[in-house]
C-alpha cells in the first residue's frame, strides 16, 4: 500500500462550556490512501463535520481545544500555525459545505470567487484567473460559463451553486477534497448532477475525497472505504462492500436497516434506531452506543477498541454470532409492526438508494 | 443599472411633488384657518391682509393658489416675509444652505471615517479587552446630548481655556469657503467634531453588530477554507456586506441633517444654517419662510434617499434586478 495522503491520529476535539467539556471528537484515527474516496457516515452531532474542520483550523471557538495529529504528506495539521495552513488550505485541501445557498459572499460575482481562489495561492494575472474560471465553471458543467461567469449567487440556482463552489474547490487541483453534506441541500436530481461531478473528478485529477453525510445512499455510490461515527468515535471502519453487505456494529445495522429497500419485504414503519445520539457533554465512558443497543451487555461499561484487520469494528459482541444477531433484528422489524412503542430518531436519511 | 437609476429618479421625482401638494394643503387648506391672517403675522393690518391675499390669489379656487405658490416658490423667487417685511424668503435659504451643508458633509466625513473604523475594530478584537472599551466609547458618545457637549465644548475652547491651550480657536460664527478656507474649515472644528460624536457611536455599535452577525455567516467560513487571509476576510468579505445597511442608514440621517436637524449644533455655535433659520422663522411664526424651508427639507430627505437607493444598488447587487 502506498503511503497515505492523510493519516489521522487519536484526534480528539471537545470545547469548553459552562456545562462542562463537550467532547466532539473522541480519539478518532483513521487514514486515507492517494486517489480514495472515503465516506464519512453517521447522526447529525456524531462529529463528522468537526472533526475535518478541526484538522483544517476552521473552528475558531476560542474554547476549543484540538489534541492528536493529523499528518497531511507527513506534516502534522493540528498545532500548524494559522500561517502555514493557510497556505494548505484552498490549494492542497479544498472543503465544501453543505448549503451552497450561503456559502458564496454574495456581493460578489461567482467569477471573483474563483479568480479569488486561484490569486490567494498563484500568482496570476486577473484575466489569466478569469479565462481559467471560465474553464472551471465549463468543467463542472454550468452551461454557457462565459457568460455566466459575471453572474451574482443569488442568480444560479442551488444545483449550480455547490457546482461554483465546487469550482472554486477545485481551482487549484487540491489533492485533498473534503466534501461536507454536498448533497443534502439540494434536491434528488441534482444530487445525481453533483455526484457525477465528483466522480468525474477523482478519475480526471486522482484527488482523494473524504465525503461527510448523513445519507448511506451517496456513500454507497462513491466511496471506496466507510467510515461510520458515532458519538465522535470511530465505530466501523473498512472497504465500501464489506461495510454495506456485512457490516459488524449495531449502529451500522440500524443506519443500514432504517433505509427503506425496494426489493425487500414491506415494513409497515421503517425501523428506528431507539433513544437519541449521546450528548457530546456526557458520552458514556464505555461504549458510547450502548444505551441504544439492543445486545447490549455487561462488557459494554468497558470501552471496546477498533480492532480488524482491513474491516475494522468498535464492538464487544462474539464476531461470529454478528450475522445471526442482526438477522433477529430484521425479524423484529417486519414481525412487530407496531414499533411505536421505540421512540423515535431515525438518522436522518432524506434520499435512499 | 441606468435604467434602475432613472426609475428611481422619476419615483423622486413623483414624491417631491407630492410633499409640495401636501405641505400646500396643509398651509393653505387647513378647515377653520385663514391662510391670509397666518400668512400676514400676528396683528396685521387690513391693507397687509388684502395685499396677501392678491399675492397668494387667496380668492381662487386651490389649483390656482398651487400654481400661484409655486410660481413665487420657484419661477418668481419673490416670496416675502410679511413678519420681516419684505424679506425674500428665497436668497435666505440660499445664503443657509452652504452653512449647513458645510457642517453636516464635514461631520458625515468624520462619524463615517471613525464609526466604520471603530465599528470594524471591534469586531475584529471581539472577545479582546478593546472590543468592550470601543463599545463603551461608542455608548458615551451616544449618550451626550449634542447641545450640552457643544456648550461645554465652547465653555471650554471659548472661555476657561481660550487664553492658554485653546488660543488658536476663532470667535464663534460662519467664514464662507470661497472667502477663507482655512477659517472656514477652523471655525468648523468644533461643530463637527461635536455633531460627529453621536453618530460615529451610533455608527460604530451598529456597524459592530452586522459585522458580528457577518463573521458567523458560511460565506465566512467559505473564504477562511479558501485560504483567505484574516484581514482580506474581515475587509473584503465581512465589512463590504455589512456597510449595506449602514448606507441606508447614512442616507437617512444625513437627509434629515440637511434639511435642517442640524438646529441644535447651528444654535449652540450660532452657525447660521436652515435648522437656525426655520428655529427663528417658527419662533415669529413667519409662514413663507417655514413653507420654503419645509419644502427645502422635504427636497434633501428626498434626494438623499434617492442617492442611497443608487449606492445600494451598486454595493448589493441582489437589489438591481427588482
Amino acid at each position: 500500500m502506498s503511503e497515505p495522503l492523510l493519516e489521522v491520529e487519536d484526534l480528539r476535539v471537545s470545547f469548553r462550556s459552562r456545562r462542562g467539556t463537550a467532547v466532539a471528537v473522541d480519539g478518532l484515527s483513521f487514514s486515507l490512501a492517494p486517489g480514495e474516496v472515503l465516506g464519512v457516515v453517521g447522526e447529525s452531532g456524531s462529529g463528522k463535520s468537526v472533526s475535518m474542520m478541526s484538522m483544517l483550523g476552521l473552528i475558531r471557538d476560542p474554547n476549543c481545544t484540538v489534541e492528536g495529529s493529523a499528518r497531511f504528506r507527513g506534516s502534522d495539521l493540528v498545532g500548524m500555525a494559522d500561517k502555514d495552513l493557510r497556505v494548505l488550505r484552498g490549494r492542497d485541501i479544498a472543503m465544501i459545505f453543505q448549503d451552497p445557498m450561503t456559502s458564496l459572499t454574495p456581493v460578489y460575482t461567482v467569477g471573483w470567487h474563483i479568480a479569488e481562489q486561484i490569486r490567494v495561492h498563484q500568482s496570476m494575472s486577473k484575466a489569466r484567473a478569469r479565462a481559467r474560471a471560465v474553464e472551471l465553471l465549463a468543467e463542472v458543467g454550468i452551461p454557457d460559463p462565459a457568460r455566466r461567469i459575471d453572474d451574482y449567487p443569488h442568480q444560479f440556482s442551488g444545483g449550480m451553486r455547490q457546482r461554483a463552489v465546487i469550482a472554486m474547490g477545485l481551482a487549484n487541483n487540491p489533492s485533498l477534497l473534503i466534501a461536507d453534506e454536498p448533497t443534502t441541500a439540494l434536491d434528488v436530481t441534482t444530487q445525481a448532477q453533483v455526484l457525477d461531478l465528483l466522480r468525474r473528478l477523482r478519475r480526471d485529477h486522482g484527488s482523494s475525497i473524504i465525503l461527510i453525510t448523513h445519507d448511506m445512499g451517496v456513500v454507497s455510490q462513491l466511496a471506496d472505504r466507510v467510515l461510520v461515527m458515532y458519538a465522535g468515535r470511530a465505530a466501523e471502519e473498512g472497504p465500501r462492500q464489506e461495510v454495506f453487505h456485512h457490516p459488524r456494529h449495531p449502529y451500522t445495522w440500524g443506519l443500514l436497516g432504517s433505509v427503506p429497500r425496494a426489493r425487500a419485504p414491506r415494513v409497515r414503519r421503517l425501523p428506528a434506531i431507539p433513544g437519541s445520539p449521546a450528548s457530546a457533554l456526557a458520552v458514556p465512558s464505555g461504549c458510547a452506543f450502548a444505551p441504544r443497543c439492543r445486545f447490549a451487555h455487561d462488557q459494554c461499561a468497558e470501552r471496546p477498541p477498533l480492532a480488524g484487520a482491513d474491516h475494522l469494528d468498535a464492538c464487544w459482541l462474539p464476531r461470529d454470532r454478528r450475522h445471526e444477531l442482526r438477522h433477529s433484528l430484521d425479524e423484529v422489524a417486519t414481525a412487530a409492526g407496531d414499533p411505536g412503542q421505540q421512540s423515535i430518531i431515525v438518522p436522518a436519511t432524506e434520499e435512499f438508494e | 443599472m441606468v435604467r434602475f437609476a432613472l426609475a428611481r429618479f422619476g419615483a423622486a421625482v413623483f414624491v417631491l411633488v407630492s410633499i409640495s401638494v401636501l405641505v400646500f394643503l396643509i398651509f393653505f387648506a387647513t378647515p377653520g384657518v385663514d391662510p391670509a391672517a397666518r400668512i400676514a403675522g400676528r396683528n396685521a393690518d387690513q391693507a397687509t391682509l388684502a395685499q396677501v391675499q392678491a399675492e397668494f390669489g387667496l380668492d381662487q379656487p386651490l389649483p390656482v393658489r398651487y400654481a400661484l405658490m409655486m410660481k413665487h416658490l420657484f419661477v418668481d423667487r419673490d416670496l416675502t416675509s410679511f413678519v420681516n417685511r419684505g424679506v425674500l424668503v428665497i436668497p435666505q435659504i440660499v445664503h443657509a444652505v452652504p452653512v449647513t451643508l458645510s457642517l453636516v458633509l464635514g461631520a458625515a466625513v468624520l462619524w463615517m471615517v471613525v464609526g466604520v473604523a471603530m465599528g470594524t475594530l471591534a469586531a475584529a478584537w471581539r472577545g479582546r479587552a478593546a472590543d468592550p472599551l470601543i463599545v463603551l466609547v461608542g455608548v458615551v458618545g451616544v449618550s451626550i446630548p449634542v447641545y450640552w457637549l457643544g456648550e461645554v465644548v465652547n465653555l471650554v475652547t471659548q472661555s476657561r481655556l481660550h487664553d492658554s491651550v485653546f488660543s488658536w480657536v476663532p470667535p464663534l460664527g460662519y467664514v464662507p469657503l470661497t472667502q477663507n478656507p482655512a477659517q472656514w474649515a477652523l471655525r468648523l472644528l468644533f461643530p463637527w467634531l461635536t455633531l460627529a460624536v453621536l453618530y460615529a457611536g451610533i455608527y460604530a455599535r451598529v456597524l459592530r453588530s452586522e459585522m458580528m452577525g457577518a463573521l458567523d455567516e458560511d460565506y465566512v467560513r467559505t473564504a477562511r477554507a479558501k485560504g483567505v487571509s484574516e484581514r482580506r476576510i474581515l475587509i473584503k468579505h465581512a465589512l463590504r456586506c455589512s456597510l449595506i445597511p449602514i448606507v441606508s442608514l447614512f442616507g437617512l440621517d444625513f437627509g434629515a441633517l440637511v434639511g435642517g436637524s442640524a438646529l441644535l449644533t447651528e444654535v449652540v455655535f450660532g452657525l447660521p444654517g436652515v435648522g437656525r433659520l426655520t428655529y427663528t422663522a417658527l419662533q415669529n411664526l413667519d409662514l413663507p419662510v417655514i413653507l420654503g424651508t419645509v419644502l427645502y427639507a422635504a427636497f434633501f430627505v428626498v434626494l438623499s434617499n434617492a442617492l442611497v437607493d443608487l449606492v445600494y444598488a451598486a454595493l448589493d447587487p441582489r437589489v438591481r434586478h427588482v
